[in-house]
């Protein structure tokens, strides 16, 4: 067996949300400080003062000071502990705010953990973000040897992968104009291209592949894996359940912050795409969600999705226009409510959003058991089985309650388009209608 | 493969290869980056170097006049304070030095102060990308805005030398301890310049005050009038409470190396503005690597 490069003990990180309205920013700062200036000034100077405990203590603190709590602990990741190995590629997966950024964030060393632990052995370069520090006044050339440097390359170093990196990007005649001159494709090839150049131990990849053009992200992948081939221990963060399969051997499920399975690649990824299950007749019960992100009040009990003849359904035809009623249960009055469906397709690429502050007329405010009726014009999706995501804020407070993925629900291949042809993946995920006749004989 | 890489391991463990550096063991844990910070600032500087010829290299880029600009602000500045506070207002300069040396003499230090406190409060803000993304001492983000502020500062000192030909003004032996002082400067200009980043970064209040702090701070300072001037309408009591600022030593120093004999100096006034400036110096790092720990989470 290789040995251990990443060991993660029981990491924790905490976060304290401030709700809005609660006194905050220069103005509360300043009031602090006028009512006890000698601790703040001790406050301010102390070293070390802010590690896990204390923070704790302080927080305990001013929930015993202030009656109408104004800020609460929210906990990103709770007590995750996993080992990497020395030539692993290991994928990790999970919706939104399951903690993977955190994760990601903490063990670039961007952000410190609350409490636990990393040890790892070798150099890391963490690619949160493709073209990290571009100028766009610089040259491609000055940029190459600016994200180098930001990327943990020495000078020597990018010296002498230059000519790989400008080959790689296929930018040579562009080399000395500024980038904020190139197009977007080029200014991301480079980007890519300098970090695909770094020769780290351990990389860690977080989305990158979301950028750029089709042919250039099959170069990317292709890149990763001639990366994880040569031993190389990679840590890859992604939507793209897709990518994900094709690069990893082992996948690690994130939900609420903890470790919700770590095993072969398949296993967890049908797991994870099984979290929300089809619901059969289309009413899918929201009280007692596991999706449903923790920092929310469970406000949202229940959606029907209903077809085009109101009947509560979770088959659907590309063609047809489909209901969704949202019943909110709320005690408190909700002002100017925003209510929003979003949907993804089984890769986790978000599709669309409809939205209630989209529309022209507004949501009256809410209180007690209210049904809200979402009409939409055919979604013209391709067959397939698609995750619908729902949430209600406000524009005030934000998100008060959200669901990201609350359920599936499949758009069937309707036997009368094509004369029965079976719908190929290559048609792309949506399914226009039109309309073909001769017009010019 | 696992074999190459325990074979490397086990050579540099016996300090067999320079070549092949050990694998480094990075330990994360809570309060662990703040007892290993100023050995990162060394391992990171490389990335400070960068950054900094980023930032001068950016600075004049697609303007026309391009390095001039830092010619033409301190020409334009001695050029009204000499009509105004010469001219007009009838102020003297300090014994035979001409009027615009001992402007000069002053608006050097003093522009170098402004531009880097208002470069460096802005500075992690205008990062905000690379502080959120990656990795590295921050103290590098602030420190690389005063060194553009210097090369600004060293190109101006080309027209000090320029006033001092066409005046036939020559400096003394004193010329020698400038190097010093321009140290001084830099410390002067980096505490407070490290207070008000971190203060910026948690309320953007700062960014609208830094500007007025800096226009208001320039008839603090003893720039258009020569501070014996001060020291005479303040008396000697207020004087040492007008020397706490900083500035005050430090343009005094300049004048004193660059004016020569003509110079008066007040070793009361300069120690206090160099003890506050230790003072601040210090409070700006305590205070900026406190907050700094928590930029990615504010920013």
């Amino acid at each position: 067996m290789s040995e251990t490069l990443i060991k993660v003990e029981k990491l924790s990180k905490k976060y304290v949300i401030r709700h809005q309205g609660a006194a905050e920013g220069l103005r509360h700062a300043l009031q602090e400080v006028a009512k006890t200036p000698f601790r703040w000034f001790k406050q301010s100077l102390g070293a070390g003062s802010v590690n896990g405990h204390d923070h704790r203590l302080n927080g305990g603190q001013a929930a015993k000071l202030n009656p109408q709590k104004s800020s609460e602990d929210f906990w990103a990741l709770k007590e995750v502990s996993f080992e990497v190995k020395q030539g692993e590629v290991v994928g990790i997966i999970g919706r939104n705010g399951a903690g993977k950024s955190t994760l990601l964030k903490i063990l670039s060393r961007i952000t410190e953990p609350t409490v636990g632990r990393i040890q790892i052995t070798g150099r890391v370069a963490s690619l949160l973000e493709v073209g990290t520090g571009f100028h766009p006044e610089l040259t491609g050339r000055e940029n190459i040897f600016l994200n180098g440097a930001i990327l943990g390359m020495s000078r020597a170093e990018i010296r002498r992968k230059f000519d790989a990196i400008v080959a790689f990007a296929e930018v040579d005649r562009f080399l000395d104009t500024p980038v904020k001159r190139y197009s977007s494709g080029m200014y991301v090839r480079l980007a890519f291209a300098v970090a695909a150049h770094l020769e780290p131990e351990i990389l860690i990849v977080d989305e990158v592949l979301a950028v750029g053009d089709a042919e250039f992200q099959k170069k990317c992948l292709g890149k990763m894996q001639e990366v994880s081939k040569g031993g190389r221990t990679v840590l890859f963060v992604s939507h793209n359940v897709g990518a994900i399969k094709q690069l990893c051997d082992r996948c690690i499920l994130f939900r609420s912050g903890t470790v919700q399975q770590d095993g072969p690649c398949d296993e967890v990824i049908s797991n994870y795409l099984t979290d929300a299950t089809l619901c059969e007749n289309g009413v899918i019960d929201l009280r007692h969600h596991p999706a449903r992100s923790r920092a929310s009040k469970p406000l949202i009990s229940e959606i029907v999705i209903r077809n085009g003849q109101d009947q509560p359904t979770a088959q659907l035809f590309p063609e047809e226009a489909l209901l969704f009623d949202i019943t909110i249960a709320s005690f408190e009055t909700i002002r100017n409510p925003r209510v929003a469906l979003a949907i993804e397709d089984s890769h986790g690429r978000r599709l669309m959003t409809m939205a209630s502050y989209f529309d022209q007329s507004p949501l009256p405010n809410l209180s007690g058991k209210t049904t809200i009726r979402c009409e939409s014009s055919p979604l013209q999706l391709g067959p397939g089985r698609y995750l619908l995501s729902v949430s209600i804020g406000t524009k005030e407070h934000g998100l008060i309650d959200s669901i990201d993925g609350a359920s599936w629900f499949e758009i069937l291949w309707n036997n009368n388009y094509r004369n029965g042809e079976p719908y190929q993946s290559v048609y792309g995920p949506f399914l226009k209608s039109s309309k073909w006749e001769v017009v010019y004989d | 493969m696992p074999g190459l890489f325990r074979k490397a391991r086990a050579k540099s463990a016996t300090g067999g290869s320079l070549f092949k550096p050990p694998m480094q063991t990075l330990i994360i844990e809570p309060g662990r980056a703040e007892r290993n910070y100023w050995r990162d600032l060394v391992h990171y500087r490389e990335l400070f170097f960068i950054l900094a010829w980023r930032d001068v290299a950016v600075r004049y880029k697609q303007t026309v006049a391009g390095v001039a600009w830092a010619l033409i602000q301190p020409l334009m500045s001695m050029v009204i304070m000499t009509f105004i506070f010469e001219k007009l207002a009838g102020l003297h300069s300090e014994g035979n030095a001409p009027y615009p040396v001992m402007v000069f003499a002053a608006i050097l230090p003093w522009q170098f102060f402004s531009n880097a406190l208002s470069l460096a409060s802005q500075s992690v803000v205008t990062n905000a990308n690379l502080i959120s993304k990656i990795y590295f001492p921050r103290l590098i983000v602030p420190a690389s805005s005063v060194m553009v502020s210097l090369v600004d500062f060293l190109v101006a000192c080309s027209i000090l030398a320029g006033l001092m030909v066409w005046y036939h003004f020559w400096p003394t032996w004193r010329l020698i301890i400038l190097p010093a002082l321009v140290l001084l400067a830099i410390a002067a200009a980096v505490g407070p310049g490290l207070i008000t980043t971190a203060l910026t970064v948690k309320y953007r209040d700062f960014r609208i005050l830094i500007p007025f702090v800096v226009q208001f701070g320039m008839y603090l300072c003893p720039i258009a009038y020569s501070s014996s001037l001060m020291r005479e309408k303040l008396g000697e009591k207020w004087f040492l409470l007008y020397s706490v600022n900083p500035m005050v030593g430090v343009i005094d120093g300049f004048r004193w190396a660059i004016l020569g004999t003509s110079a008066s100096f007040d070793w009361h006034g300069f120690i206090i503005s160099v003890v506050l400036t230790g003072v601040l110096l210090y409070i700006g790092i305590r205070y900026f690597r406190k907050i700094e720990r928590v930029f990615a989470d504010i920013i």
